[in-house]
């Protein structure tokens, strides 16, 4: 166990590394020179401009400015907004806690609906079951930007319960602004859980030890959970994980869509601005998360099933 | 289109009921596509302010957007830069991963290693993400959008083809085939790549419906297609100020375009993946399709 | 059917006229056909038959274990009590009195689970016996199964074990739950030759030991005589013939019995080529008319395949077939 978690930390390690330069070398693939596009192409005063070559080390090799800017990095300096002129890493806080609640919101959404609508189908086959086969179906198709558009259309407008736009002050009304982003970020993935749920709870409760345990007499409630579920526990958590992960770059379209000040909402207004320095400090927060996120997936799994050989990776 | 061409045969008695529905759903968005502006008399750019959110009418069947400006036309010219951005994406990340993958399963040894390493890293850039950071670079643009999911899509195809060729590989004929004396390109490109063909037009169609989403939301990000260009991402995003004044149908309308395209991608994607015996694969992005004997 | 032998012992199951319908390609078809069989208490009964047969599918029934969809005919009391009427805990009161030790032992423990947890999880759900008390006793178990070092083994996944101990490991959790009849079907088929033996062992001796009844399903006719006081004889979801084991094993009378002995190849004895039964082993669905084994039978007449012989007592025993008598004439099966 301690030898496949060094492995993976150490994968997990040169993986941030190699993405980190990726990040940093998309500054120097940019058409044109870097300070062109540090300044989003803009004319700078000659004073700004000595600021630029100086904080960015730009009269220095490529592979040197990597490594002043990911030491800076790692110290959580991330360089200077060209267009606000604030820390990026300051705004960067600033904005994380709208978009971590609301991808956690959305995860226990995918959780407990997912699991509870999957296991719903699997124990009660006919109408039920076909209800959510067949919704799900549809739901798993539903793009985050399209659920925004519906659940506003219907919840926001319609029947005003809850509200459209922005972030809200005060906890309740935190929550109530979340509310329809994490269920437009979580519809999908809501529904592909449910599906994952229902196809493999039924697989367990077919196989020889559902029926052993069956056999001896334990109550249906504990084999279905000691025994269907904790073994669907892996492909459901895998697959729980892995959509929890993509909602790091997808919480972005929700956070546009709801007028939220997050950190993907930010990312998109600075790509679209070319504030270089924050397009790079986000997307190297955000690839980070992506990578944790997906390296605790599968640490989780191994977790949960002592067969996966903890030497190699499939 | 390489899911079309595989219609004539699919095995084991078709595509079923469901796999010919999704099959009818994709050539109908084509030939709508394709005769498009052929349909309505109308001009999807024109704005006329008068006819804003305008209900439908006597030549204007599906009314107007919030500029004015004929939906059903909008939608209509929308729908091809819609079906070609991953077209294009497909075409690029397959025929890249096919290629990474049959050299990779072909030659083994250090390059197999390299490229599996690579994938692995390749994997920590969502698509979405890396898009958004080619278009902070090269500015927004269609052509970026599309460079940027193709090589973000690589690592999940490339990925399962390197499998599907390594158990090709240990396969007698091939090996057969080289104590003959046979080239090793000959070899890949006469059985290998057509053994492989079922599998690869499977993944081209999962792959189609998951671009499609993707390339939209970048589009409605505004980082992709650029308004006003007709598109069914930029329409949605386009139809958002609306929707808070009531008026769902544009962004509906175009949203409701894409989800039904991509649910017949899905469902003909898994019935195609059904055929070639394909167990679950991951997408790059939300779905996934469990395995063996799942009925979901 | 008052047989004084088969009475001997006060019945702890009966199964009378059971016949049970299983769903197949959405028909109805019948997997077992007016199966009657007793067992006493403290006593090894041996059902023997090729795959299909139905032995099973007779031991499934027992404990209500049918697939979804099944319907079952005919009445089956435990211990006097109906098991077709039991519902909930009592239900569950008799699957935990009558344990079942299955065939493949790595299919039917739950991979993600620990051997404790596997061992323990019958006695803390039913007497509620706290986790210490389950351990302690299950290690002892282990211990009587011949499974050493127990404490580790309760920490240890069934992947960790080879099948022989994971074997011993389902034996040990039938035991645990202080069962009155075991129901071991073909515990050793899934076993290297030298584990069956010792597995076996294991097996007969702690059930003398305990006085536990048990039904034993095997294809083994040999193996049923050397562990079972009685065996019956299944064929097409049928019950061909019970006698004490070592008569029927000795002196079968019926002939499907008497291919199933010859069948056997013999370590004492040269064979030019092994004997072999024409034809394949029916289900109960497909079989005619008449006498289910008519067809394979080589000493068949007419009427066999125009009646079909009911199960009568013959000999110490019941066999069902319309010859027995005449057959057993001919041979001149001595009399005990």
């Amino acid at each position: 166990m301690a030898a496949y978690l060094m492995r993976r930390a150490l994968m997990l390690a040169v993986t941030l590394l190699v993405s980190s330069f990726v990040v940093f070398a998309g500054l120097s693939l940019a058409p044109g020179n870097p300070l062109a596009t540090l300044s989003g192409g803009r004319s700078l005063p000659p004073e700004s401009v000595a600021v630029l070559v100086q904080r960015y080390h730009l009269n220095e090799p490529f592979l040197v400015r990597y490594v002043t800017w990911l030491g800076n990095a790692v110290r959580g300096d991330l360089g200077v907004s060209i267009i606000l002129r604030q820390d990026v890493s300051d705004l960067i806080s600033a904005r994380s806690g709208t978009t971590i609640a609301l991808i956690l919101y959305a995860a226990l959404i995918v959780l407990v609906g997912g699991v509870a609508l999957g296991l719903l189908a699997a124990l009660r086959p006919g109408v039920v079951d076909a209800i959510v086969v067949m919704s799900t179906a549809l739901v798993v198709a539903v793009p985050p930007f399209v659920a925004a558009i519906v659940l506003i259309g219907v919840f926001a407008v319609r029947l005003r319960w809850l509200p459209a736009l922005g972030n809200g002050a005060g906890l309740w009304e935190q929550i109530r602004h979340l509310t329809l982003p994490a269920l437009a970020l979580a519809a999908a993935a809501t529904a592909a859980v449910a599906r994952v749920t229902r196809t493999t709870v039924r697989e367990e409760l077919g196989r020889e030890h559902v029926q052993t345990a069956i056999s001896r007499g334990l109550p249906y409630a504990a084999v279905v959970r000691r025994h269907a579920l904790r073994n669907a526990a892996v492909p459901i958590s895998t697959l729980a994980g892995m959509t929890v992960a993509s909602m790091i770059a997808l919480a972005a379209v929700v956070e546009r869509a709801f007028s939220l000040n997050g950190l993907g909402a930010y990312l998109v207004s600075a790509a679209l601005s070319k504030d270089f320095a924050v397009v790079q400090g986000i997307s190297l927060v955000l690839v980070t998360a992506f990578v944790l996120v997906n390296t605790l997936v599968d640490v989780g799994a191994a977790l949960l099933d002592p067969r996966i050989k903890l030497g190699g990776r499939a | 289109m390489t899911a079309l061409a595989l219609l004539g045969r699919g095995r084991r008695g078709g595509l079923g009921a469901l796999g010919t529905t999704a099959a009818v759903v994709i050539v109908a968005a084509v030939v709508l596509a394709v005769l498009g502006p052929a349909l309505t008399s109308a001009d999807p750019d024109a704005s006329d302010f008068a006819n804003a959110y305008a209900p439908p009418g006597p030549g204007h069947r599906l009314g107007f957007d919030g500029q004015g400006r004929d939906l059903l036309a909008r939608l209509l010219t929308g729908a091809r830069t819609s079906l070609l951005g991953p077209l294009w994406v497909v075409a690029l990340s397959m025929t890249a991963g096919t290629l990474i993958a049959i050299a990779a399963a072909w030659f083994g040894g250090w390059l197999d290693s390299v490229v599996s390493a690579a994938l692995d890293v390749m994997f920590a850039f969502p698509g979405v993400l890396l898009a958004m950071l080619v278009a902070a670079v090269f500015g927004p643009g269609l052509s970026a959008a599309v460079l940027a999911l193709s090589v973000a899509y690589l690592p999940y195809i490339a990925r399962l083809l390197r499998g599907a060729a390594l158990a090709e590989r240990r396969k007698p004929y091939v090996q057969a085939l080289e104590v003959q004396g046979a080239g090793s390109v000959a070899i890949c490109l006469r059985h290998l790549v057509p053994n492989l063909m079922p599998l690869i037009a499977a993944q081209a169609t999962l792959f189609f419906g998951y671009a499609m989403v993707d390339l939209a939301i970048v589009s409605y990000f505004g980082l992709g297609v650029r308004p006003p260009t007709a598109d069914w991402g930029v329409m949605v995003a386009g139809g958002q100020p609306g929707v808070l004044q009531g008026y769902l149908a544009e962004s509906l309308l175009a949203g409701g375009c894409i989800v039904v395209l991509v649910v017949a991608f899905n469902v003909l994607g898994e019935r195609l993946s059904d055929d070639c015996g394909q167990g679950g694969t991951f997408g790059p992005s939300r779905w996934w399709r469990p395995g063996r004997g799942g009925t979901a | 059917m008052s047989d004084p032998i088969n009475r001997r012992m006060s019945d702890l199951l009966d199964i009378s006229g059971l016949t049970v319908r299983l769903p197949l390609q959405g028909l109805p078809r019948t997997v077992l056909s007016q199966v009657s069989l007793r067992v006493g208490a403290g006593e090894a009964v041996g059902l023997v038959g090729e795959s299909g047969s139905g032995k099973s599918m007779t031991a499934r029934s027992i404990v209500r274990l049918l697939p979804t969809g099944a319907h079952a005919e005919g009445s089956i009391r435990f211990g006097g009590a109906d098991v077709a009427a039991l519902r909930g805990p009592a239900l569950r009161e008799l699957r935990r009195r009558v344990p079942m030790v299955f065939q493949d032992p790595r299919a039917h423990i739950n991979p993600v689970r620990t051997v404790g947890d596997f061992l323990t999880e019958a006695l803390r759900a039913h007497g509620r016996t706290p986790r210490r008390a389950a351990e302690e006793r299950a290690v002892g178990v282990l211990e009587e199964v011949g499974v050493a070092g127990g404490r580790r083994r309760l920490r240890q996944y069934p992947h960790e074990l080879s099948g022989g101990l994971l074997q011993r490991v389902m034996i040990a959790a039938a035991l645990l739950t202080e069962p009155l009849l075991l129901l071991a079907d073909e515990p050793t088929t899934a076993l290297d030759v030298t584990t069956q033996a010792e597995v076996m062992a294991v097996l007969d001796e702690l059930r003398r030991e305990r006085g536990l009844a048990m039904l034993f399903i095997t294809h083994d006719l040999e193996l049923a005589a050397a562990v079972c006081d009685r065996t019956a004889v299944m064929y097409a979801g049928r019950v061909m013939e019970v006698r004490a084991s070592a008569l029927l094993h000795q002196h079968p009378l019926h002939p499907y019995t008497t291919a199933l002995s010859a069948a056997r190849p013999r370590l004492d004895r040269r064979a030019e080529r092994l004997v072999t039964t024409p034809g394949r082993p029916l289900s109960a669905f497909e079989a005619p008319h008449g006498c289910p084994f008519a067809p394979r039978c080589a000493h068949v007449r007419q009427r066999c395949h125009d009646t079909r012989p009911d199960l009568l007592p013959l000999a110490g025993g019941q066999v069902a077939c319309l010859r027995a008598e005449e057959l057993r004439q001919e041979r001149a099966v001595p009399h005990e």
